[in-house]
């Protein structure tokens, strides 16, 4: 038992082998919980409840204290992201340049809310308070990309270009 | 020198090093007000409601994890002190919830006190009023709801649930505003490892955790021409049901609780110490029998459902170990739906069992689908020492003032062995009383093993030694459990209680709840039993009647049938 998402006892154990590698570079301490955090969040994209739940057994500690550590910092994910994250910076410089318009733009076409990912995990859209490159305001980052003085016109083009060539048509929200 | 000697609001004083500004306050007479503080938990410090100041540096100071230091000059009343104490109930009151009238802890309410106590006002909180939290209630229950907008986070609930219980059920989760004590995902309580022991309610300082009360249920019962209602009450009911009306704890009441269930319109009136005697004879049978053939030891006793769901969830590998005898509550319901029908003639199915309980796992327990053993469910409402006291309130019978009266035969007298079920060791001390007498013929001489935390000892009968060990607090019984586990096979006899003191510190008990009101109460039964004329379970008038009468032998085939069951494992 201790499977809360209706998968068999096989299947499950296929998808907690990626934390099982990561679980065998540690010690089983709680203090390594965060940089096993880390890790599993870097191996499944997010930190799923299953995996979670994996981590507390191993180290001995308490779902809820895993839970605890997971939402308090930020870096954590509970939530599958999207293969390409989107950060919006709403920075002084950013806003005053039009970012508000890129931001809404950007909401239409995704069909999504900042903090919100497609359904098809395509996209998640973030909001930051400031990238560092005012000059080339307004500003978005998508991924490691850096696309500087954007605007509501050439939105779509920007994020086609990083769609997987399968998936074409925009995802409904 | 191992002393200190500073001053208080002028007077000085000489305390032991290392103690707090808090506990030399209270040694004066000085009640500095708190919230986050509890004596039995670690310290958290972050009510800051305790503040006073540093006269000298007029820095402010948390006294509750402040040590005294020498010279020091404290005044926990200026101006600034109050100041600070009054602004940071504010900022706690302005996301706080207002329907004070209508919450259950209305009365009881240790941010209500202080609110009054320091006169704060509704301008006060207004100017400060913003954002408010809306987190939705838990209320799946059985056992416990959750209303986590009342929460103040102070934590003490995490504290009881990891320090005492070791099961962390609850935690701090989010950061800043988004603050939340809750589960892992917000699971509800019902579907996790929770023991539903209660801890958390007996300590929590508002609304925010508190027992799902039956109280209703019990007035449609009581309401209704067509039920024969019956109830028992625990053995640590008697020693604790005093404080709800302002007697000393330990007070023992036992005749003036009877009189007020009878009033409040009970049938009968009965004592789970009938069943608690009974238990003592299935155990010690089902024990001796387990000696004798070097099976499933040491025994574990069986009788605390919160111990029992903890043991279901972490130790699925030790269950047989357990003893399959019911709960004292469960072995009654089941009797007073097959016995005491049959007796009285009635049908069982106009038969309704209320249960008054130290304990809020009771109210799972009685859910439990093993339970229906009567074929019907056994027992249909558990309140708490609270709620009982509750719906004495409501309609004003002052239980301190009720003339004495007995509990009802054929289910109501009792052993003083059974009294002391109350508390810890006192189950295993009822057992062993009977154990020996049958196997020897000779009386046991008395054990004492009432205390705090663990203890071992060793019992002499008939020539071998048995080794027997009584915890309570379920982090101290995880640690026992861990040790069999790894293969430490020189135990007998294990005695589990989930919560501290056993059922005196129970999480259905009144509030405040902590370990220097539980001595007291646990004193009360030592009193009881020590009185009693019955001291042994099997000497028990009705207990013998109802073998001779209905079930023929301590573990023969009708009693397995109806005062025995199973348990299930469940996932960590």
């Amino acid at each position: 038992m201790g499977c809360i998402c209706g998968q068999d006892k096989q299947s499950m154990q296929a998808y907690l082998q990626p934390l099982q590698q990561v679980l065998n570079r540690y010690a089983r301490e709680e203090r390594f919980l965060v940089p096993i955090l880390q890790d599993a969040q870097e191996a499944y994209g997010y930190l799923p409840a299953e995996v979670m739940r994996e981590i507390a057994r191993s180290l001995n500690i308490s779902f809820t204290k895993v839970y605890g550590v997971a939402t308090f910092y930020s870096q954590f994910h509970l939530r599958p992201r999207g293969r390409n994250v989107i950060k919006v910076c709403t920075g002084t410089a950013c806003h005053v340049r039009g970012g508000g318009e890129v931001l809404k733009a950007i909401q239409n076409v995704l069909g999504i809310e900042a903090g919100g990912t497609t359904p098809d995990l395509e996209f998640t859209l973030e909001t930051v308070a400031c990238i560092g490159a005012c000059g080339l305001a307004p500003v978005i980052m998508i991924n490691d990309d850096t696309h500087g003085r954007v605007n509501p016109e050439n939105i779509k083009s920007i994020l086609d270009g990083y769609r997987q060539p399968v998936h074409t048509e925009v995802a409904a929200g | 020198m191992n002393k200190i000697t500073f001053t208080i609001d002028g007077h000085t004083v000489e305390v032991e090093r290392g103690t707090t500004i808090l506990q030399a306050a209270h040694s004066l007479g000085i009640d500095i007000p708190t919230l986050c503080y509890h004596p039995d938990l670690s310290l958290h410090v972050s009510c800051r409601v305790c503040m006073v100041e540093d006269v000298r540096s007029g820095r402010l100071l948390a006294s509750c994890a402040t040590e005294a230091a020498e010279g020091m000059e404290i005044s926990t009343r200026s101006s600034r002190a109050r100041r600070a104490r009054r602004r940071n109930v504010e900022l706690l009151l302005a996301n706080h919830p207002r329907d004070c009238l209508s919450c259950y802890r209305n009365g009881s309410c240790e941010l209500q006190d202080i609110t009054f106590r320091l006169g704060v006002t509704k301008e006060d909180v207004d100017r400060l009023r913003g954002e408010q939290r809306s987190f939705p209630d838990d209320e799946t229950g059985p056992a416990l709801r959750r209303e986590p907008n009342k929460c103040i986070l102070c934590g003490r609930c995490v504290r009881a649930c990891e320090e005492i219980q070791g099961i962390a059920a609850l935690g701090f989760a989010g950061r800043g505003f988004n603050s939340i004590v809750t589960t892992a995902f917000d699971l509800p309580l019902s579907e996790i490892n929770c023991a539903n022991c209660g801890q958390c309610s007996a300590v929590c300082p508002v609304g925010a955790i508190t027992e799902v009360s039956e109280i209703n249920a019990v007035w449609r019962a009581l309401e209704d021409r067509d039920k024969f209602v019956v109830v028992q009450t625990a053995p640590s009911i008697q020693a604790t049901i005093g404080e709800e009306f302002g007697l000393e704890p330990g007070t023992v009441v036992t005749g003036q609780l009877v009189a007020a269930l009878r009033l409040l319109g009970f049938d009968r009136v009965f004592s789970t110490e009938f069943t608690a005697d009974l238990t003592v004879l299935e155990e010690g049978w089902e024990f001796i029998s387990r000696i004798e053939g070097n099976k499933d030891l040491p025994h574990i006793t069986s009788c605390c459902p919160g111990w029992v769901k903890y043991a279901e969830h972490n130790y699925p590998d030790l269950i047989d170990h357990l003893s399959s005898a019911k709960s004292p509550q469960q072995m009654f319901s089941t009797l007073a739906k097959t016995y005491y029908a049959q007796q009285l003639g009635i049908d069982p199915a106009q038969i309704y069992t209320v249960s008054i309980m130290p304990c809020t796992a009771k109210k799972f327990e009685k859910e439990r689908p093993e339970h229906r053993d009567s074929g019907y469910q056994d027992t249909d409402a558990v309140l708490t020492t609270r709620e009982l006291a509750r719906m004495l309130k409501e309609v004003g019978i002052d239980l301190v003032h009720l003339p004495e009266e007995h509990y009802d035969s054929i289910m109501g007298s009792q052993s003083g062995a059974a009294t002391i079920f109350g508390t810890t060791g006192g189950v295993t001390e009822a057992a062993l009383r009977t154990v020996k007498e049958v196997l020897t013929g000779e009386p046991l001489d008395r054990l004492n093993l009432g205390f705090l935390g663990r203890k071992e000892a060793e019992v002499e009968i008939g020539g071998r030694t048995f080794k027997i060990a009584v915890v309570s607090g379920l982090a101290e019984a995880g640690r026992i459990l861990d040790e069999v586990r790894a293969g430490r096979s020189d135990l007998d006899w294990i005695e589990v209680m989930a919560c501290p003191h056993g059922c005196v510190g129970g999480g259905g008990q009144p509030r405040p709840n902590s370990k220097a009101i539980m001595d007291k109460r646990a004193q009360g039964l030592a009193q009881l039993d020590r009185s009693n004329t019955i001291r042994k379970s099997h000497e028990n008038p009705d207990v013998i009647r109802l073998y001779e009468e209905y079930l023929g032998e301590p573990q023969s085939g009708r009693a397995h049938e109806l005062l025995h069951t199973t348990y299930q494992a469940r996932p960590r």
